[in-house]
């Protein structure tokens, strides 16, 4: 068990996953900050991790699905090396979101909610990130992208790929 | 501290990083220190200037020049022409408020009347040195050293600020309930889950500003007795986050947060605490569930956080912009502070114009500016040159407005700015395109436990997806009304119960617009997909 391998990662097993959970109290006011440094460790939130954030925090398995499936940054399923998160609020939809979604889409060769073949993207289309002063706007993981044209979009996306994802 | 002869601030907004400004700062650097001037020129970061359209900008002290839209062959220059030789780059020059005229500072500044963007832009947000160097947690220490609690949230009664969110309630007022609350212990609150589309103000202060706010809640907890407060940040502001967690760690370190602060025994601890993507936690009651490690649902109020709210105790949750005026409050006096603004809306509002405007941005001025003003003096007007059609004022939640509405003053008696998104579109937009935009936002962040906002989202997105698709039925707008009003007034919180005000304001000022849609079959922009099977695309 200690040595499993985490079905996701290839560094971390489940002790370590274990070890990363049991840095923090075991108050419920902590499950968010747990979450975040799961999804950091593993990527998504492996159903095994959840168990071990069960375990830990003393709450019902189902509870902690339950609140990891409402908040858009959390994933229970496998996501792309890099996730662009594209905004489609009302202020990058009047300035032309919908058109880059058609150009990473084609790019891509993916759609919402998707991840290309070679698990290097993963593609969210999500609610307003505050950059609406250089709208349209996206973020890929952390870091932030505005002002988006045809021409910025294939640069940025060459950017990581020639990086090797 | 050492002392140099020039400041070369470069600006690392979220959105000039995108701009190149980190290579530009980069081949700043090495000039200089190839030119062996680094001991006299200090290069440092801030914090987002304003003027996100023109970047990478760099504004150079003691003269205040502002240079835009850099790339890295143009520091050679800068440093030659200016750095050493004291002449301006005329070419590079920010180009300011009134075509033609070239200002030498960024735009509109003169005429804002900056309160909480005052150090934003001008001072490195990562130097707690910097922000001492103007005055910073002198506020702190004397309402600690000077002032009892009763007398600091006096203070700020009377300064007559009210909350920045959008709600509007008095601060003071809200101080004074949650000191006067029976409890186990209380808690401050800094609401920074900035995510209504169109708002970007808090960002910038956080990321330009952050002690200002980490100053400002320490003097909350003083104001209502509480010993701990939370910071949280919308998961997706990860340099807001940054630039807090080292206010906070440096703050630490000098003693202006943790124990026995300025000497006094007060003692009041600061956290960040990071959100995970969702909108609807900008409401109070479901801000507090997701703190306490639950899904983000608004409870039934009353009772009010005041009384009831995080672990059930007294809990006072203010607004970024609403915190960050306080330490401006404290120093200036309540009576400068109520002398800003209107009879009823004291003080200063951030504005945040963006969509088709030239110069998008945030925006400081008095209460009393009217929506002409915000526009053209500030935002410069439509960027292409068409006429103002509407604005979304405050965002999807708020309310949309016409040409009407230009001169009309921003106050909360008059109009209401919300918490100060101003989402423009010009006579090229249309505006069942936009709504449709709104209903989708809607439907994606109801947090589904109430049906009439669960359901009701769902059925206004459909509603307005099938108008701009081409689908619609006979009927639709009466029953989009008939559910928009009766979502306002069935849903649980501010989520459903706003989510169908901006159809119900812009169908009463383009109502032709929306029968050629529903009844015609054509959307007079061209914008729609119904005019040609796709669609063109908008901007």
């Amino acid at each position: 068990m200690e040595t499993t391998q985490c079905p996701r990662c290839s560094e971390a097993t489940l002790s370590d996953v274990r070890d990363c959970i049991q840095r923090f109290g075991r108050e419920q006011g902590n499950l968010l900050p747990v979450l975040h440094a799961v999804q950091r460790k593993c990527g998504y939130l492996t159903a095994d991790a959840m168990e071990e954030v069960a375990d830990w925090l003393n709450i019902p398995v189902s509870e902690i699905y339950g609140t990891a499936t409402f908040y858009t940054l959390f994933s229970t399923k496998p996501l792309g090396k890099h996730v662009i998160r594209l905004c489609d609020s009302p202020p990058c939809h009047i300035e032309g979101s919908a058109g880059v979604r058609r150009l990473l889409e084609k790019h891509l060769g993916i759609s919402e909610g998707e991840t290309t073949d070679d698990g290097l993207f993963t593609l969210e289309v999500v609610s307003c990130i505050g950059l609406c002063g250089v709208a349209p706007a996206m973020m890929i993981d952390e870091e932030v992208y505005g002002n988006l044209s045809p021409e910025t979009i294939s640069a940025i996306l060459e950017k990581y790929r020639m990086e090797g994802g | 501290m050492p002392l140099y002869r020039s400041h070369v601030l470069v600006c690392n907004g979220t959105t000039c990083v995108l701009k190149g400004c980190q290579a530009v700062q980069a081949a700043l650097l090495e000039e200089i220190r190839s030119r062996g001037l680094e001991n006299e020129i200090k290069v440092a970061e801030t914090g987002c200037l304003g003027i996100s359209e023109k970047g990478p900008v760099i504004v150079l002290y003691p003269e205040g020049v502002t240079y835009c839209e850099l790339t890295v062959a143009d520091v050679p220059e800068i440093v030659e022409e200016h750095l050493i030789k004291g002449k301006i780059v005329e070419r590079l020059l920010y180009k300011g408020a009134i075509p033609g005229e070239v200002k030498a500072a960024h735009r509109g500044r003169e005429k804002e009347n900056r309160v909480v963007l005052k150090n934003v832009g001008t001072i490195d947000p990562t130097s707690i040195e910097e922000y001492l160097a103007l005055g910073g947690y002198e506020a702190l220490g004397r309402a600690l050293t000077q002032m009892t609690p009763e007398q600091v949230i006096d203070l700020v009664k009377r300064s007559g600020l009210r909350g920045r969110g959008g709600a509007a309630f008095p601060t003071g007022l809200k101080w004074e309930l949650t000191s006067q609350s029976p409890g186990d212990g209380r808690f401050v609150i800094c609401n920074a889950d900035e995510g209504e589309p169109g708002n970007f103000k808090d960002r910038l202060i956080m990321e330009g500003d952050p002690h200002s706010v980490v100053e400002a809640i320490v003097i909350a907890g003083y104001a209502v007795g509480a010993h701990t407060g939370y910071l949280y940040v919308r998961g997706e502001y990860h340099q807001s986050i940054a630039n807090l967690e080292r206010a906070i760690a440096d703050a630490r370190e000098m003693g202006f947060v943790g124990k026995g602060i300025f000497g006094t025994g007060f003692d009041f601890d600061v956290k960040v605490f990071r959100g995970a993507g969702a909108y609807v936690c900008g409401e109070e009651t479901a801000l507090i569930e997701s703190l306490e490690g639950r899904r983000g649902e608004s409870m039934v109020k009353p009772p009010y956080p005041p009384t009831h709210g995080l672990w059930g105790q007294p809990t006072v949750i203010n607004n970024v912009e609403t915190l960050a005026n306080v330490p401006r409050i404290v120093l200036n006096g309540a009576e400068w502070y109520a002398g800003l603004g209107t009879e009823k809306s004291k003080g200063t509002k951030v504005f945040s114009p963006c969509g088709d405007v030239l110069y998008p941005g945030v925006y400081e001025v008095p209460f009393g500016v009217t929506l002409r003003e915000v526009l053209y003096e500030f935002a410069g007007g439509t960027k292409s040159g068409r006429a103002f059609k509407a604005a979304l004022i405050g965002g999807p939640s708020g309310i949309c407005v016409g040409e009407e509405s230009l001169d009309k003053e921003f106050a909360y008696e008059h109009l209401s700015p919300g918490a100060g998104a101003l989402i423009v579109m010009d006579t090229g937009k249309c505006i069942v395109d936009a709504i449709n935009s709104c209903q989708k936002f809607f439907l994606h962040e109801s947090c589904g436990q109430c049906i009439p906002c669960r359901e009701g989202t769902k059925r206004l997105y459909e509603m307005t997806s099938s108008w701009v698709e081409g689908r619609a039925r006979e009927g639709d707008l009466e029953l989009m009304e008939t559910l928009a009003e009766e979502m306002a007034v069935a849903s649980r919180c501010g989520l459903g119960q706003f989510a169908g005000n901006a159809f119900l304001t812009s169908y009463k000022l383009f109502p032709d617009e929306y029968r050629a849609h529903v009844s015609g079959g054509e959307c007079p922009t061209g914008i729609c997909a119904m005019n040609n099977g796709r669609g063109k695309d908008n901007g």
